[in-house]
């Protein structure tokens, strides 16, 4: 990895009147990743991606792209492009001439324009929707129309605003894919903005989790699933069973709060024996199938209520309804929590 | 109903919802929601969603006849009385066909003067208008907070609730010989245009400004924001993204302004008497005619001028696709 960042910020907090939507966030994103903002709805992660892009200025703090400052440059001064979650590509435009319409910003000469465009839509499997307009698309063509026209640039980073947030399913899916491929084959930095966990997960080189305009937690997606570092966090990115300081200091005898996943945990009709194991009994709630799973809905009769993911292999050691059982788990697998507000 | 009770006691209680829908699966619980009543209005109303062009017809019925009626035939009428003359003793109006009115109002130089003046006058409101209201617009539909736009929504409609009389007479007063104009403008050597073309320009475009901000607004206001940050991004600077992104998306709009702007102007005879001077415009030939001169034919044919003029600008607009989304 190169020495300057791709994007660095410094200290970046955007107030809108008395709200804070970003608060002094510092962040370093190296050339070529996969990077990803990931938080619920409010949490200031299109903010900082709109700040990257100039569409807003920063109350304070500074944005560096390269090493250079452009924290009060014009969106047009920056050498990043973005996909919006709107896609907005100009409904005026037929496809080919939004995907030149930066080449004509640029003041390319017609010809090569076209030809460029077209080799951008080619990219996308498109050059043959070319003379279309965007009213005449599908979602997911419209996608790629506006992935093409902001990767004809070639910018040093692409900025997408949660671009697979209006596809269904198995469209989200196959252009998950797509997106990963395209940034492979270009080598620039992606900058992925989400609210859909699995998708920062499946897709990303590191995360940020952002929380009330903070980083909650910044990792690979091994280190947040494996080893969050906040209640937010796990609560946020997958399911997790969390432990209050109380029932920690009577389920697993430890001090502070505890989260356990519920794939770690294992169900039994006897109680865990081997070493680095703990069990409690509990009474099974709720089942429910998911196909390649069975959640469990158990009560702990010393604890909270808590979920196991069972992997469906075998038949008929299905617990029914009001059935009483021993969940263990491995110590290695709790993970501690910090305190809220650290 | 009584079951229904018995249901809503059992709930009450605790482990009511066992009994609840133990009762329910019962027959005699399927009476307890009763079936609509069948009065005239569900029947009619079951004729009608069964009848789509009977719906139709009585949906449509009342405002075809005032389109039609009222409007259309007012005007064919209008039409009709231009080839018909006043006899010149009685001064009645003879139901003769000819075509004198429509030569003397084609060929008569005073028509074809007066024609070019109105023409020229609606067209320098009309673009003394787009140029005040676009700018405007654009603050109002893409720079000022939510609540900065309602205000000033409120602020351009504000004049449409006073009088066109009390504006135009403020107008008079305004650009008198010893008005407020000249009373600002003194100081700096320049003078009021005085009572005039150009005070009747004046006037009429700060009549009809509301009429242009609106429909312009409105346009602006569907614009995607993202459309111009896309543009932007693209690398282009505002001049550009006002040339190639704003002003294509909403020529439409500026279209539909300018047709207020252009024929509101053309019909206008009022404000030209108050500040206008001695100056005439097509509305008071057609008034002239109507009152003094008692020559209905003849009014008939002046006032076919700017009908004409219109139909050739809405053609124009038409052309340019502006109404398709109207």
């Amino acid at each position: 990895m190169s020495e300057v960042p791709a994007i660095r910020l410094t200290g970046l907090t955007k107030d809108f009147g008395s709200v804070t939507a970003v608060d002094h966030v510092d962040l370093e994103i190296a050339e070529g990743e996969f990077f990803s903002m990931l938080g619920p709805s409010g949490s200031g992660k299109t903010t900082v991606l709109r700040l990257i892009a100039g569409f807003a200025r920063p109350t304070s703090g500074t944005v560096e792209l390269f090493g250079e400052d452009v924290t009060n440059a014009a969106p047009f001064d920056r050498d990043v492009n973005t996909v919006f979650q709107d896609y907005a590509l100009f409904p005026h435009m037929n496809v080919l001439d939004n995907v030149g319409y930066g080449l004509r910003v640029r003041g390319m000469k017609r010809a090569a324009r076209h030809e460029r465009a077209m080799r951008a839509l080619a990219a996308v499997r498109l050059d043959h929707l070319a003379a279309r307009k965007p009213a005449e698309l599908s979602g997911g063509q419209r996608q790629r129309v506006a992935l093409a026209r902001a990767t004809v640039l070639e910018p040093k980073a692409l900025l997408l605003d949660e671009p697979l947030g209006a596809l269904d399913l198995k469209l989200r899916q196959q252009m998950q894919v797509e997106l990963k491929q395209l940034q492979r084959q270009l080598g620039i930095t992606f900058i992925f903005v989400t609210h859909d966990q699995e998708e920062a997960l499946t897709l990303s080189d590191r995360i940020a989790v952002f929380n009330d305009g903070r980083i909650e937690q910044l990792g690979t997606p091994r280190e947040l699933y494996e080893r969050p570092a906040s209640r937010f966090v796990a609560d946020f990115v997958g399911t997790s069973n969390l432990f209050s300081a109380e029932h920690a200091r009577a389920l697993l005898g430890r001090e502070g709060e505890y989260s356990v996943r519920p794939e770690k945990l294992t169900l039994s009709r006897e109680p865990a024996t081997a070493s680095g194991t703990r069990s409690a009994v509990g009474t099974v709630v709720e089942s429910i199938y998911l196909g390649s799973g069975i959640r469990r809905v158990i009560d702990l009769d010393a604890g909270p209520r808590i979920s196991v993911l069972e992997r469906n292999e075998r038949s008929g050691a299905a617990q029914g309804h009001g059935e009483r059982v021993h969940v263990s788990w491995h110590d290695e697998d709790v993970v501690a929590l910090m305190p809220p507000g650290t | 109903m009584r079951r229904l009770l018995k249901v809503d006691r059992g709930l009450g209680r605790d482990q009511g919802l066992n009994l609840a829908t133990h009762e329910a699966t019962s027959a005699e619980v399927t009476h307890s929601v009763p079936s609509p009543r069948r009065t005239p209005a569900r029947r009619t109303s079951a004729y009608l969603t069964k009848h789509p062009r009977t719906r139709l017809a009585l949906l449509l019925s009342a405002p075809l006849f005032w389109l039609v009626v009222v409007y259309i035939v007012a005007l064919l009428l209008l039409l009709m009385t231009a080839f018909w003359r006043v006899d010149t003793f009685t001064g009645d109006i003879t139901r003769e066909w000819t075509f004198d009115n429509i030569v003397t109002v084609a060929t008569g130089a005073l028509y074809q003067t007066v024609t070019l003046r109105t023409l020229g006058i609606a067209t320098a409101v009309t673009v003394i208008d787009v140029a005040i209201a676009m700018p405007i617009a654009f603050f109002m539909a893409k720079v000022a907070s939510p609540r900065a736009q309602r205000l000033l929504v409120i602020a351009v409609l504000m004049p449409l609730w006073a009088s066109y009389l009390v504006k135009a007479y403020a107008w008079r007063s305004v650009l008198s010989k010893d008005g407020i104009l000249e009373w600002l403008l003194a100081p700096v050597g320049l003078h009021s245009p005085g009572y005039g073309i150009p005070a009747t320009v004046l006037t009429l475009s700060y009549l009809w400004l509301p009429y242009v901000i609106l429909p312009i607004y409105a346009g602006l206001e569907r614009v995607p924001d993202s459309l111009l940050e896309a543009s932007a991004d693209l690398g282009a600077r505002t001049t550009r993204t006002m040339g190639s992104v704003v002003l294509p998306l909403a020529f439409p709009a500026i279209v539909a302004g300018t047709i207020f702007a252009f024929a509101l102007s053309l019909g206008d005879y009022i404000t030209v008497n108050i500040v206008g001077g001695a100056s005439q415009m097509l509305g008071n030939l057609v008034y002239t005619n109507v009152g003094a001169a008692n020559n209905l034919p003849l009014a008939a044919a002046i006032a076919l001028i700017p009908i004409a003029i219109i139909f050739g600008y809405l053609a124009l607009a038409r052309r340019t696709g502006a109404l398709d989304s109207l």
